[in-house]
């Protein structure tokens, strides 16, 4: 229990200590979050519902997709797993430890965007809080479960920047954040589904904030807290100590496994 | 009885096609310091990873400390510690945090003495990047040493310090040994492997070209031993002398240097000569081939038995 304590202490100040951490963690998001505040309700007023909602999930995908991945491939590049697993530190810790500091950095982001939406911009706040934490936390175990899985498969910061950017930039066009759900075609509504944003907002929309649902709003819930523990599950597979030992138990891409369980809302949830 | 800490036997370790350590044997006794030492590409890093579990071998068995390092890497984690020759640590990491991490994991109380020992107390609190590479090389061996291991690899340990840190590790290694630590000093330092080790294995291609003590190593060359000679009224500076056992001689600053193959009969014929001259001597140096002269001599041996080589 010290060594998680003091494991997990170290990496939340990372959080902080560290400038690229800080600026995915605290800086993009909350300044984005307040441009977006005042440009956007001035441009289409109905965004205004959907404001706390949507600047979470920005903050969500951000410091997970973004700020997780690349530390994990500096981390193995430079030699630092190969100390850790020399003085005993747990590749499970390696891969959650982060991630859980990195949903303590979101919670706090969260609580600010809710607390100051209302006040700044006349957002309307969550209807059910209970529901609102719950789908929080589904799409902040998501996208840490995916950032992390990114950062193992990744054999570079350069692969880290594309995996990482090959979810971030559709979940900001397709994934509800600009546009709604029920205004795109069906083909790329469809599509939209295999993002993890997509089935946050719906979940958002219908179970936090008293909208309508796009589609199952449940269901979106539980594909979240599924997809989050089977990217864990891979990340932990797949993971390998040292860029310069090859060995690994599987092939990277066998990291897209984690596409399966959206690709099954596509059929399943209606 | 077997008091060996570490043992290798016929091991082996391949990259595809690439052999990196090609059936080696060799054992460490308690207490040891054991230098391992040979250029690079010649398998020290495949034999150290492989010893500290990082890498499993492709052939034979490795045993420290009684552990298997591949088939028990949870028991081997609290009985070896290591100076990683990279630096091994986040860059935003402090001493005193990294401190406290690595012990929080050996479960064992942080020894921020060691900090102050090694001369970090003033850098406790700055991060590792802000850290000379001195202080970084120290940082990595107070961590290693702090929760105690009975047997230490240290890789490349006095890379990059001062002589006052150099001074400082070698005591500490000294006192590391006499409670009984092994020690496996991998090094290019030629001085330093024959000051600190015990005994010291030389790989070569990936071969065990030589083990034993520095002295034995370096007494079983063909080297020659250099005896200077400076007297007072220069009476050995006719080229044309010629003393037992002597191949090659030269002159520099007054001196008369001698390289000889048997340096008993070579100094009493120099001194006899002196003194059937009625000359004085002034000063007369006699410097054993050293562990680096040994191995430049097995380094460039190998490189031209296998010269033609593909």
């Amino acid at each position: 229990m010290s060594a998680f304590v003091t494991h997990f202490s170290f990496e939340f100040r990372t959080g902080v200590r560290n400038k690229t951490l800080l600026l995915m963690n605290y800086l993009f998001p909350l300044g984005f979050y307040l441009m977006m505040g005042f440009v956007m309700p001035a441009i289409n007023p109905l965004f205004l519902a959907s404001l706390i909602p949507a600047m979470v999930v920005f903050a969500i995908l951000a410091a997970t997709l973004l700020g997780i991945p690349d530390p994990l491939v500096n981390a193995r590049e430079t030699g630092i797993f190969r100390s850790y697993k020399i003085n005993g530190v747990p590749a499970s810790s390696i891969l959650i430890i982060p991630a859980l500091t990195t949903m303590l950095h979101l919670v706090i982001v969260t609580v600010i965007i809710t607390a100051t939406a209302p006040l700044l911009f006349g957002a309307p706040l969550p209807e059910n809080w209970p529901n609102y934490v719950l789908v929080f936390a589904a799409l902040a175990i998501a996208c840490s479960g995916l950032g992390v899985l990114i950062g193992v498969i990744s054999s570079s910061t350069r692969m880290t920047v594309l995996w990482s950017q090959l979810v971030f930039i559709p979940s900001m066009l397709l994934g509800g954040l600009m546009i709604p759900y029920n205004m795109l075609p069906d083909a790329v509504a469809k599509i939209s589904q295999l993002l993890p944003a997509t089935h946050a907002m719906n979940a958002f929309s219908a179970l936090a904030m008293g909208r309508e649902a796009d589609f199952a709003p449940w269901g979106s819930v539980i594909l979240l807290l599924f997809s989050g523990a089977l990217a864990f599950v891979l990340a932990i597979y797949l993971f390998s100590w040292d860029s310069r030992n090859a060995t690994r138990r599987g092939h990277p891409l066998l990291g897209l496994l984690v596409l399966v369980p959206y690709a099954a809302g596509i059929l399943l949830l209606a | 009885m077997n008091d060996s800490v570490i043992e290798a036997r016929n091991f082996r370790k391949t990259y595809g096609d690439f052999v990196a350590v090609d059936d080696i044997s060799f054992d460490v006794k308690q207490g040891e310091i054991f230098g391992l030492l040979g250029p690079n590409g010649a398998g020290k890093t495949s034999t150290l990873e492989s010893l500290e579990g990082l890498r499993a071998p492709d052939g034979g068995t490795l045993r420290v400390a009684d552990v298997d390092p591949t088939r028990e890497p949870r028991k081997l984690r609290n009985l070896i510690g290591v100076q990683l020759q990279s630096s091994g640590l986040p860059e935003s990491i402090t001493p005193d945090e990294a401190m406290k991490f690595f012990c929080a994991y050996h479960s064992v109380a942080p020894r921020f003495d060691l900090l102050e020992r090694l001369g970090l107390n003033e850098k406790r609190k700055a991060q590792f990047h802000e850290l000379s590479t001195g202080q970084q090389r120290r940082l990595s061996l107070a961590l290693a040493v702090a929760h105690n291991p009975p047997v230490l690899f240290l890789d490349e340990p006095t890379a990059g310090l001062d002589v006052a840190s150099r001074v400082e590790l070698h005591d500490l290694m000294h006192e590391l040994q006499v409670t009984g630590a092994t020690i496996i000093l991998a090094t290019h330092d030629m001085a330093e492997a024959e000051e600190m080790s015990d005994r010291v294995a030389i790989l070569l291609k990936g071969k065990l070209a030589t083990t034993g003590t520095p002295m034995e190593i370096t007494a079983a060359g063909a080297g020659l031993t250099k005896v200077s000679v400076r007297t007072a009224e220069s009476s050995l500076s006719d080229p044309g002398l010629t003393f037992p056992a002597v191949s090659q001689q030269a002159s520099q600053d007054e001196y008369s240097i001698y390289f000889s193959t048997d340096i008993g009969p070579t100094v009493s014929a120099i001194i006899a000569h002196i003194e059937v001259q009625e000359d004085t001597l002034i000063d007369l140096r006699v410097e054993r081939p050293s562990l680096e002269d040994r191995f430049l001599e097995i380094t460039s041996t190998e490189s031209s038995n296998t010269g033609g080589a593909p």
